[in-house]
C-alpha cells in the first residue's frame, strides 16, 4: 500500500461520535428524507385532488341536466282549430302544423292568468307563450295525433319550459343577463316566478333526458340521450359479438398452439403496438376501409362497432392470454395424460378455468370502447340524428349517435344550456362505466382462483 | 338474392350436413360408437366444415371482387364528353352507383316497372327529378350515357348476384356431399375437424396483422394521393397552415407539430414528476392501508374517458387558468390554450406514468434496497441513488409510452387547445395539434379528391409513424430492462 | 503507515467488548423468532453464528444494525449495546448506526453502477470526502481491503454487475468497509459462491479481523471452524451455546449443539 503514502494526508476513520446525538450531516439527511416523503404525499395529493375536482365539476355542472322545468296547464283541444272539417279523420288532423297549436297554448295562458290572477304588465298571452319551449307545440301535436278522440276535451299537459326559463331556475340566467338577451325578457322571468308561486311551473326529474332524441340548436330543453344510448348499445353489441370470439380464438392460438417462430413474433409485436396506436388512427382506418372501400353507410353503429372492435381486440387478447397463462400446466398434463387431444384439453379444461379472467378483461375492454370518442368523429357519428335507429340487425346500418360523441356534439353548440346537457351526458356515461367496472371487479373477486 | 340470405342458406345446409353426417357415422359403425375412430359428433363437424367453409370463402371473395368487375365493364359506357370539367371518371362512377340504387328504389316504391326503366331515356325524362321523388338526391342532371351506364351497372350487378348465389350454394352442397361420402369408421374425423378449428384460430390471430396492414395501406394510399396534389416539400417545411375551400391552401405540418409537441411537453412536465413521485410513494413508503385507497383512486383516473377530460378542460380548467393566470399576467384571454390542454392531459397521464413506474420500481430486487440501507443510506437516498438509476430504463420507457399517448390524444386537445394553427412560445395562447386538424378536416361532408381533405391522411401517417417509433423504442427498452432482472 | 496504525489498534484492544446484547426478543407478526438472546461480542474477533435454517441467526444479525426496521411486521425488544450505547434507543438514528455497523449480504448485490461508484456510494452519502482525490483514495483503500484492487484497478468504471460471483462479493465487502465501519456483519457471505471464491472470501475475513469486529452467519460448520474465534449456536430462536470456537466444535456442553455438530440435526 505504499502508493497511498504519496497522496498526502490520508482521510482517517470518522471521528468517534455518540450514536445518541445526531450529527449535523445526519440531521440534514433526515430533513431531506422528510422532504422527499412530503413530495410523495404532495404528488398523491395532487392526483387525488385532480380526481375529486374532475368528478365534482362533472357532478355539480351536470346533475341539473336531470331536472327540468315544466309548465303544467289545462289545454282545451279546440275542435275548431284542430279538426276544422269536423271529420275526426286522422289525415285532416295531421294537416294542422305545429303553428296551429300555438293559439291553444296562448289560450291556456289566458285561462291561467284569469284563474290565478297573475300577470305582468305589458305581457300578452303571446309573449307569455314564449315561456314554453318551441318543442311545446310539437309535443302537443304529437299527443293529439296519438289521441285524436280527445279533441274537444280539456287535458292537463306538462309543457317543457323554454331553455332560458329553465336556466333561470338553475341559476344560469339572471334578470341582468335577460336584459341583454334577445331570447328572453326580465318580464318573462317575473312571470315565471309568479307561475312558480302559483304552482303552475315546477322543476322535476327529467326522464326525457335519457329517452328523448337530440334536439336542434334553439331548443336545448328538449335534447336527450335516447338515440345516443341506443347507438352506444348497438356498438357494444357489435364489439361483444365480434371481439370476444375473435380475441379468445387469437389468444388460444398464440398461447396454446403457436410455435415460437418469426410469424408469431410478428403477431405479438403487432398486438402490443396496436394497443398503443392513437385511437384517431383507427378512425382513419374505419373511414378509409369500412366507409370508402367497403361502402358501409356513415354514422352507422355497425361501422363504429367494427372500428371499436379492432381497438378493443388487443385489450381482450392481452387479458385472455394472461388468464390462460394462469391456468397451471398440471391441468393440461392431466387432460393430455388421459388421452385428450390438445384441442379437447384447451376447450374442455383450460378455457372454462380461464373464463372469469376472460370475461373481466372483456368487460374492461368494452368499458374502454364505450368511452372512445375520436375515431367515431371521423366515421360520421357526429351527425345530427333525430330518428331512432331500427331494431337490429337492420338497425345497425341506420344512422345513430353515441354517448361520448353526443357530449362532444353538445359542446359545439352555442347555447350554454347544451354544456349542462353535455355534463349530464357524461354523468350517464360514467354511471355506465361504473356499472361495468363494478361487474368486472365482482367477477374477479368471486371467481378468482389462486393456484 | 341478398348476401345475407345466401349466408343463411349455407349455414342451414351446413347444419343439415352435421345432422346427416353424424347419423351416417353411427350407421356405418352399426350403431356402435366404439367402433368409430372419433366421436360421432366429429363426423358431423367435418361435414359442417366442408359445407360451410369453402362456400363462405367463395362468397366473401366474390363480394370483394364483384364491384371491380362490374365497374370495369360499365365505366367504359360513359361518354368522355359527359365527364364535367374538374370531375373524373371515378366521381361519375359514384353517381352511376347512386342512380343504380335509385332505380332499385323507383321499382320498389316509385311505381315504375322494370319495362318502364328499360325503355326510359334520360334525354326525354328528367331522371334527377324522378329520383328526387323517391328520396335519392343527385348533384347534377343525368346525362344519357351516364344513365345507360347506370342501367347496365344495375343489370350486370343483378346477373352477377344471381351467378354468385348459384355458385355458392353449389359449392356448399358439393362440400357437404364430399365430406359425407368420406365418412367411414376409420376416417380420422377428429383430426380433420381439429385441423380446421386450428386454421380458424390462426385466421383470428392474423386479424391483428390485417388491422396493421389496413392502417398502413389506407394511410399510405391516400397520402400518396395527397402528395400528387400538394408538394411534399411544402407539407413538411411550410410554416403556415391555412386551408381554403377554393384551393390555394397552405398545408404545412410545422405549426401543428409545434402545437402537438408543446402540449405534450407541458403534459409530461406535469405528469412525469407527479406520476413518478406517486409511484415511489405507494411502492416504497405507503402503508398497505394507504396503498389500498390511493392505488384504486389513481386507477379511476385511468378509467375516465378522454371526452370527460376534454369537457373538464373546456368548462373548468380553461376558464380557471384564464381568469387566475393568463389575464392577470397579461398573457392572453383565451380559455383554450396550450396550458389548458397540457395540464388536463397531464392529469390524464398521471395514472399511466405511475402504474408503469410502479411496475418497474417493484421489479428492482429487494437486495438492492437492503444493500443500500445496509450501508447507512436513508430511504430516500436509496430511492434516488440506487432504485431510480436501476429502474431508469424502465422509467424512460414509461415516459416514452406516455409521450406517444400525449401526441396521439385527440379529445382533450380538440376541446382544450383551440383551433388556431400558429407557432408561439406563450403557453396561454390557443394553438392546435395534428389530431385536432385530422378531426376538423375529416368531419362533416368530405370530398375525397381535394388536398384539404387528403391532408388528414398525411397528418395521420405522420402521427402513426411518430407514435409507432416511440412505442417500439419504449417496448424494446422495457423488455431489455425486464430481462436484466429476470 | 496505515497498517501500522491498524496493527496498533489491533494489539491494544483485542479483547474489548464491542457489542453486548441483553434479552433480545424478535417477533415477526405472531412468530417469536428470537427468544431472550444475550451475548457479548468482542472487538477485533470473528464471531460465527451457526445453526439450522430458520433458527433465527440471520434475524439476530439484522438486529445489530437495525435492518429489521425495514420490515414492517418485525418487532424487537431488549437492548443491544455497541460501545456502551444502546442502539435500540429511539434517539439512535439507524442511518448513523449503519454507517458504523456495515453489512454484507448472502447474495452478492452490487448496484447496477460502475465498480468505482459502488464503492464510492457509502462515502458519498456519509460525506466522508472533501474532494475527488479524497474519494479516489477511499475507494482504492477499500478495494485493497476487499482484496480485489489488483483485479479491478484497470476497469473501475465498468459495471460491478459484470464481475464474477466471488469478485462481486468481495466488491460488496469493499463497499461495506469503505464507510469505515467498526463492526462488519456478514450474512452467509459465501453461500452463493463456488469453493475457490469461498476460499478467497474466507481469507479476506481473516484479514478484516485486524480492524473490525466481524460477525458472520454461516451454514457451514467447517467455515465457522476455519474463520471464527468465537461461535454461537442458535436453535429454534434460542441461543443454545456460545464460546470459543475450538471448544464448541470439540467439546460442546449442550446435547443439541453436539447433535448439530455431529450432523444429527440441521
Amino acid at each position: 500500500m505504499t502508493d497511498l503514502n504519496t497522496t498526502g494526508a490520508a482521510p482517517g476513520p470518522r471521528k468517534k461520535t455518540s450514536l445518541m446525538v445526531q450529527d449535523a450531516r445526519t440531521k440534514k439527511r433526515n430533513a431531506a428524507e422528510k422532504r422527499f416523503r412530503l413530495y410523495g404525499v404532495l404528488a398523491i395529493g395532487i392526483a387525488v385532488l385532480a380526481l375529486v375536482t374532475l368528478l365534482a365539476s362533472v357532478l355539480i355542472n351536470g346533475s341539473s341536466a336531470f331536472r327540468q322545468t315544466f309548465i303544467t296547464m289545462d289545454i282545451y283541444l279546440d275542435p275548431a282549430k284542430l279538426d276544422k272539417k269536423g271529420t275526426g279523420a286522422i289525415e285532416d288532423i295531421a294537416k294542422v302544423s305545429t303553428f296551429g297549436y300555438a293559439p291553444l297554448i296562448q289560450q291556456a295562458f289566458e285561462t291561467v292568468f284569469e284563474k290565478d290572477n297573475i300577470g305582468v304588465e305589458g305581457m300578452t298571452p303571446k309573449t307569455a307563450a314564449e315561456l314554453i319551449s318551441p318543442e311545446g307545440s310539437a309535443q302537443l301535436r304529437r299527443y293529439v295525433l296519438a289521441n285524436p278522440e280527445e279533441i274537444g276535451d280539456t287535458v292537463s299537459f306538462d309543457f317543457l319550459a323554454g331553455g332560458r326559463i329553465d336556466g333561470y331556475f338553475k341559476g344560469r340566467v339572471t334578470m341582468a343577463s335577460a336584459e341583454l338577451d334577445s331570447n328572453v325578457t326580465p318580464e318573462q322571468l317575473q312571470l315565471a316566478d309568479q307561475l312558480k308561486d302559483a304552482g303552475v311551473l315546477r322543476t322535476k326529474f327529467n326522464w326525457d333526458f335519457l329517452t328523448n332524441a337530440d334536439a336542434s340548436e334553439n331548443r336545448p330543453e328538449a335534447a336527450g340521450l335516447g338515440v345516443a344510448i341506443i347507438g352506444s348499445l348497438y356498438m357494444m353489441m357489435v364489439v361483444l359479438v365480434l371481439a370476444l370470439p375473435i380475441g379468445v380464438a387469437a389468444s388460444i392460438y398464440l398461447e396454446e398452439f403457436a410455435p415460437k417462430n418469426r410469424w408469431t413474433d410478428i403477431i405479438e409485436v403487432n398486438i402490443a403496438n396496436l394497443a398503443a396506436v392513437p385511437s384517431i388512427v383507427f378512425g382513419i382506418l374505419g373511414l378509409a376501409i369500412f366507409i370508402n372501400f367497403a361502402g358501409l353507410p356513415k354514422s352507422a353503429p355497425i361501422v363504429g362497432g367494427l372500428v371499436l372492435t379492432l381497438m378493443t381486440l388487443p385489450t381482450i387478447i392481452i387479458a385472455t392470454r394472461a388468464s390462460l397463462k394462469s391456468v397451471p400446466p398440471s391441468i393440461r398434463s392431466a387432460a393430455l395424460g388421459i388421452g385428450a387431444s390438445k384441442m379437447q384439453t384447451v376447450f374442455h379444461h383450460v378455457l372454462p378455468l380461464a373464463l372469469p379472467g376472460i370475461l373481466t378483461g372483456t368487460i374492461l375492454g368494452l368499458a374502454q370502447a364505450l368511452g372512445e370518442t375520436a375515431p367515431l368523429l371521423l366515421i360520421g357519428m357526429v351527425a345530427f340524428v333525430r330518428d331512432f335507429p331500427g331494431a337490429p340487425p337492420e338497425g345497425l346500418f341506420d344512422p345513430a349517435a353515441a354517448l361520448p360523441v353526443q357530449v362532444y356534439n353538445w359542446t359545439q353548440r352555442a347555447d350554454p344550456a347544451f354544456v349542462e346537457r353535455a355534463q349530464g351526458a357524461i354523468i350517464t356515461l360514467l354511471v355506465f362505466l361504473l356499472i361495468m367496472n363494478t361487474v368486472a371487479i365482482i367477477l374477479r373477486r368471486r371467481f378468482e382462483r389462486r393456484w | 338474392m341478398s348476401a345475407g340470405l345466401v349466408f343463411l342458406i349455407v349455414v342451414l345446409i351446413a347444419f343439415a350436413g352435421f345432422v346427416v353426417g353424424r347419423r351416417r357415422a353411427l350407421a356405418t359403425a352399426g350403431g356402435d360408437p366404439r367402433k368409430l375412430h372419433s366421436l360421432p359428433g366429429y363426423y358431423g363437424q367435418t361435414v359442417f366444415i366442408f359445407a360451410a367453409a369453402p362456400a363462405l370463402l367463395l362468397l366473401v371473395v366474390w363480394m370483394l371482387a364483384q364491384p371491380f368487375y362490374v365497374e370495369n365493364r360499365t365505366s367504359g359506357l360513359i361518354d368522355t364528353a359527359d365527364i364535367a370539367a374538374g370531375s373524373s371518371r371515378d366521381l361519375v362512377m359514384a353517381d352511376v352507383r347512386r342512380i343504380s340504387g335509385g332505380i332499385d328504389t323507383l321499382v320498389a316504391i316509385g311505381g315504375q316497372s322494370e319495362a318502364d326503366i328499360a325503355t326510359m331515356d334520360a334525354q326525354e325524362v328528367d331522371v334527377r327529378k324522378l329520383l328526387a321523388g323517391v328520396g335519392v338526391a343527385l348533384g347534377s342532371d343525368v346525362n344519357r350515357s351516364v344513365f345507360e351506364a347506370a342501367k347496365s351497372y344495375r343489370g350486370t350487378t343483378d346477373t352477377m348476384n344471381l351467378i354468385r348465389t348459384v355458385l355458392v350454394i353449389i359449392a356448399s352442397l358439393a362440400g357437404a356431399a364430399y365430406a359425407y361420402t368420406r365418412i367411414n369408421p376409420e376416417y380420422r374425423a377428429r383430426n380433420v375437424s381439429e385441423y380446421a378449428i386450428k386454421l380458424l384460430l390462426i385466421a383470428c390471430s392474423s386479424i391483428a396483422i390485417l388491422t396493421t396492414v389496413g392502417i398502413v395501406l389506407s394511410l399510405v394510399f391516400e397520402t400518396y394521393h395527397f402528395f400528387q396534389l400538394y408538394p411534399a416539400k411544402d407539407f413538411f417545411f411550410s410554416m403556415t397552415w391555412n386551408p381554403q375551400f377554393r384551393g390555394g391552401s397552405d398545408l404545412g405540418i410545422l405549426p401543428l407539430l409545434w402545437g402537438t409537441l408543446y402540449v405534450s411537453f407541458i403534459a409530461l412536465l406535469f405528469a412525469v414528476p407527479i406520476g413518478l413521485m406517486a409511484a415511489i410513494y405507494t411502492a416504497e413508503y405507503a402503508s398497505p392501508l394507504v396503498r389500498s385507497f390511493v392505488k384504486p383512486a389513481i386507477e379511476v383516473l385511468a378509467g375516465i374517458p378522454t371526452i370527460v377530460y376534454g369537457l373538464f378542460a373546456l368548462v373548468t380548467v380553461g376558464p380557471l387558468l384564464r381568469d387566475y393566470f393568463a389575464q392577470p399576467l397579461g398573457l392572453g384571454n383565451s380559455s383554450s390554450s396550450v396550458m389548458t390542454a397540457g395540464v388536463v392531459m397531464g392529469i390524464m397521464l398521471i395514472p399511466f406514468v405511475s402504474s408503469l413506474s410502479d411496475d418497474v420500481i417493484n421489479a428492482v430486487p429487494q437486495a438492492m434496497r437492503d444493500g443500500s440501507s445496509g450501508l447507512g443510506a436513508t430511504h430516500s437516498e436509496t430511492v434516488r441513488k440506487v432504485i431510480l438509476p436501476a429502474a431508469l430504463p424502465g422509467i424512460v420507457g414509461a415516459i416514452l409510452l406516455a409521450a406517444s399517448r400525449a401526441i396521439g390524444e385527440t379529445m382533450i386537445v380538440v376541446l382544450g387547445a383551440g383551433a388556431a394553427a400558429k407557432i408561439s412560445a406563450n403557453p396561454f395562447e390557443a394553438m392546435t395539434t395534428i389530431t385536432v386538424k385530422i378531426v376538423s378536416q375529416l368531419t362533416g361532408d368530405t370530398e375525397f379528391a381535394s388536398p384539404e381533405t387528403l391532408v388528414a391522411f398525411a397528418l395521420g401517417l405522420s402521427l402513426f409513424v411518430v407514435t409507432l417509433g416511440l412505442n417500439i423504442i419504449a417496448l424494446v427498452i422495457v423488455r431489455k430492462y425486464r430481462e436484466q432482472y429476470e | 503507515m496505515e497498517d501500522m496504525y491498524h496493527m496498533d489498534r489491533a494489539m491494544t484492544g483485542t479483547q474489548d467488548i464491542k457489542i453486548s446484547a441483553r434479552d433480545v426478543n424478535v417477533y415477526y407478526g405472531e412468530k417469536h423468532a428470537i427468544k431472550n438472546v444475550s451475548v457479548e461480542i468482542a472487538d477485533k474477533t470473528v464471531t460465527a453464528f451457526i445453526g439450522p435454517s430458520g433458527c433465527g441467526k440471520s434475524t439476530f444479525l439484522r438486529c445489530i444494525n437495525r435492518m429489521n426496521d425495514t420490515i414492517d411486521i418485525a418487532r424487537v425488544t431488549g437492548n443491544i449495546l455497541i460501545d456502551g450505547e444502546d442502539i435500540t434507543d429511539p434517539r439512535v438514528d439507524p442511518v448513523q448506526l449503519r454507517a458504523k455497523v456495515g453489512m454484507v449480504f448472502q447474495k452478492p448485490n452490487p448496484f447496477p453502477k460502475s465498480i468505482y461508484d459502488n464503492v464510492a456510494y457509502g462515502p458519498k452519502i456519509h460525506g466522508m470526502s472533501r474532494n475527488k482525490t479524497d474519494l479516489d483514495e477511499i475507494v482504492e483503500r477499500a478495494l485493497r481491503r476487499g482484496a480485489i484492487w489488483e483485479e479491478v484497478k484497470d476497469r473501475l468504471h465498468e459495471p460491478g454487475t459484470g464481475l464474477s460471483g466471488g469478485q462481486q462479493q468481495r466488491l460488496c465487502i469493499a463497499r461495506a468497509v469503505a464507510t469505515e465501519p467498526e463492526v462488519l456483519l456478514m450474512d452467509e457471505p459465501c453461500s452463493a459462491l463456488d469453493p475457490i471464491a469461498t476460499a478467497q472470501v474466507e481469507e479476506l475475513i481473516d484479514e478484516l479481523r485486524q480492524n473490525y469486529s466481524v460477525v458472520i452467519v454461516t451454514h457451514s460448520m467447517q467455515q465457522a471452524a476455519r474463520v471464527s474465534q468465537k461461535t454461537a449456536f442458535f436453535h429454534l430462536g434460542d441461543m443454545v451455546e456460545y464460546g470459543e470456537t475450538d471448544k464448541i466444535f470439540t467439546n460442546p456442553e449442550d446435547p443439541r449443539t453436539e447433535s448439530y455438530i455431529s450432523g444429527r440435526i440441521g
